[in-house]
């Protein structure tokens, strides 16, 4: 590894996810390949076999095998994490939906990346949204420190006693998960004493073993449901404890929301993932010219922190959402979040962006910020599409 | 910020000499930032790979559309892809060169500073086939930055599996590299 004297390295968000998980040294792992998450468990898979960490690293034969695994380990008591990205997380939501709902608290790696078809290996943020309502935390990381302060910030999250659910820690496929930039780890027993030990509640073995995955008929399925809502829900709280936990240890705050000059901002973008990075980039060139924008970038994604937009959103009038994602037939799913949520005054606006790994440059991220001087548009508009008309409405 | 383009075959090392650049310049206290453009993977196919380094944190994750500099790691390259598309009038063209080669003509309308380096026949002087080494050399030399000692470092960690017999050939093809840059920076 190539270390400086500042503590820096050249890691991809998949090698930065699998020294992480290597730091954290959890109990199961199975695996599955996919791109662009391979590269996460083909490094971790490397660590195992040098012994560098001790993990019963498990390889099975699907996503929906490995997803199946990861819940029995976890009830069973083993800190479990597992990676995937497409295809596999669409395979996965199945068992996803069953991890949710017997609480188990897995940690997982999620390479974003486009749903077939067309196949396509690149990021967009699809895979995620099919997963959106299975019940488990989600946060994406905007680059490659943050995939792996997220990471290790996930084992607390997902085990703390009023969660107990999986949590999805998402980055950019191939722009996160294989661009190699500067990264900062933590020593190895700061993250074991950040994570600390674990121990199920209530264990499918042992000297107190329990019974999981039960039959629940109409009196008790209703219950069980709205106490696992409400467990996703405690998440936010959970999050935000953690985040700054994190931060006093490692200096570093990576709160559900982050705003970016949104200090007497006119026009601001909402996004996910790695564009923040971009657009911070425009928001910078915009403001030395005098033009008033800022950017909110959605760390949390589930539990939605709506709070947190409300106050983010407080005092701009015009906001673009940008998902990386469509929810076919309705609204985007952050625009719709937002807007769900939002009892403010800014007038918002829904545009979808880079599906497929379609790349989104500054260009396009200022002429977001030039269209929001502009009257409004109405339904979706559908930046850096070629040769068509780019808005949803013919 | 500086944007460098890398072209090669599937194969070449094209991945791993933008990977070496940032680790080296990472040496020098930049920010860094590596990453190869994913299509059909195979073998021989045109290819391209990209570093980007800043003295401030790079946070941009957006393809590179009008790079400062282009390497191109196969003399056949120039016949094919248009290597110096985007390329800045006032960048740097690198190129692996054959004698005789048609290269030069295939980029004789970019205006900028043009270097060829025989990094094959370099390559193999130094016991290895592989010019990827050769260029990253050339590119320091001709650049002025960074330094061969960071250079040879970072490729020594990159390679850090491979047997010490091809790290040695990949360190002198390297050093080679670095004196042909040198020249080509005394001839400007």
């Amino acid at each position: 590894m190539a270390r400086t004297m500042q503590g820096f390295e050249v890691l991809t968000g998949g090698e930065a996810t699998a020294h992480a998980m290597r730091q954290i040294r959890p109990d199961v792992v199975p695996i599955y390949p996919i791109t662009p998450q391979t590269p996460i468990i083909q490094t971790f898979s490397r660590f195992v076999a040098d012994g560098k960490v001790d993990t019963v690293l498990l390889q099975v034969e699907s996503e929906h095998s490995a997803m199946s695994a990861a819940v029995g380990a976890a009830l069973a008591g083993a800190r479990t994490m597992t990676a995937t990205a497409s295809q596999g997380l669409a395979l996965m939501v199945e068992v996803l939906y069953i991890a949710a709902g017997l609480r188990a608290p897995v940690v997982m790696a999620v390479g974003n990346r486009a749903l077939s078809a067309p196949i396509n290996i690149h990021g967009d943020h699809s895979d995620g949204m099919l997963a959106r309502d299975s019940g488990a935390v989600q946060v994406f990381a905007e680059n490659a420190q943050e995939a792996y302060d997220l990471m290790v910030m996930a084992p607390r999250i997902a085990e703390h006693p009023a969660v107990l659910l999986p949590v999805l820690v998402g980055q950019d496929g191939f722009s996160v998960t294989h661009s190699a930039e500067n990264v900062a780890l933590l020593r190895d027993e700061e993250v074991q004493d950040f994570v600390g030990s674990y121990e199920i509640p209530y264990p499918l073995l042992g000297d107190r073993p329990s019974s999981q995955g039960l039959f629940a008929m109409p009196d008790a399925y209703y219950e069980i449901k709205v106490r696992q809502i409400q467990a996703l829900e405690a998440a936010e709280q959970v999050f935000a404890d953690v985040a700054r936990a994190y931060a006093l240890r490692f200096g570093r705050h990576l709160g559900a929301v982050e705003s970016y000059r949104m200090d007497g901002a006119e026009r601001a973008i909402v996004l996910i993932g790695s564009t923040a990075g971009t657009a911070k980039d425009v928001v910078d060139e915009l403001r030395e010219r005098g033009e008033r924008v800022g950017l909110v970038a959605v760390r949390l994604f589930r539990p939605f922190p709506h709070q947190a937009l409300e106050d983010a959103l407080a005092t701009v009038g015009r906001v673009a959402v940008l998902d990386r994602a469509a929810a076919p037939g309705t609204l985007p799913p952050l625009f719709a979040d937002i807007r769900a949520g939002y009892h403010g005054t800014a007038e918002l606006r829904s545009y979808v962006y880079g599906l497929g790994g379609r790349d989104t440059a500054p260009e396009d991220i200022a002429k977001v910020y030039r269209d929001l001087q502009l009257p409004a548009h109405a339904g979706i508009r559908y930046l850096g599409l070629l040769g068509e008309d780019q808005h949803g409405e013919s | 910020m500086i944007e460098v383009r890398w072209h090669g075959r599937g194969g070449q090392g094209a991945k791993t000499a933008s990977h070496v650049l940032a680790v080296a310049y990472l040496k020098e206290d930049k920010s860094v930032q590596a990453f190869p453009e994913y299509g059909p993977e195979r073998s021989g196919a045109p290819m391209l790979a990209y570093t980007r380094l800043d003295d401030r944190p790079i946070r941009r994750h957006c393809a590179v559309t009008q790079p400062d500099i282009v390497v191109v790691l196969d003399p056949s390259l120039t016949r094919e892809v248009p290597v110096t598309s985007g390329l800045k009038a006032e960048g740097k063209l690198l190129l692996n060169v054959v004698a005789d080669s048609e290269a030069e003509e295939a980029v004789r309308t970019y205006p900028g500073k043009v270097l060829g380096v025989t990094a094959d026949q370099l390559a193999k002087e130094a016991g290895t086939r592989f010019p990827n080494v050769v260029l990253l050399g050339a590119y320091a030399g001709w650049v002025g930055a960074p330094s061969l000692d960071h250079l040879q470092e970072a490729l020594i960690e990159v390679m850090g599996h491979l047997p010490a017999k091809a790290k040695d050939a990949s360190v002198r093809a390297m050093a080679a590299g670095y004196a042909a840059g040198e020249r080509g920076r005394a001839d400007v």
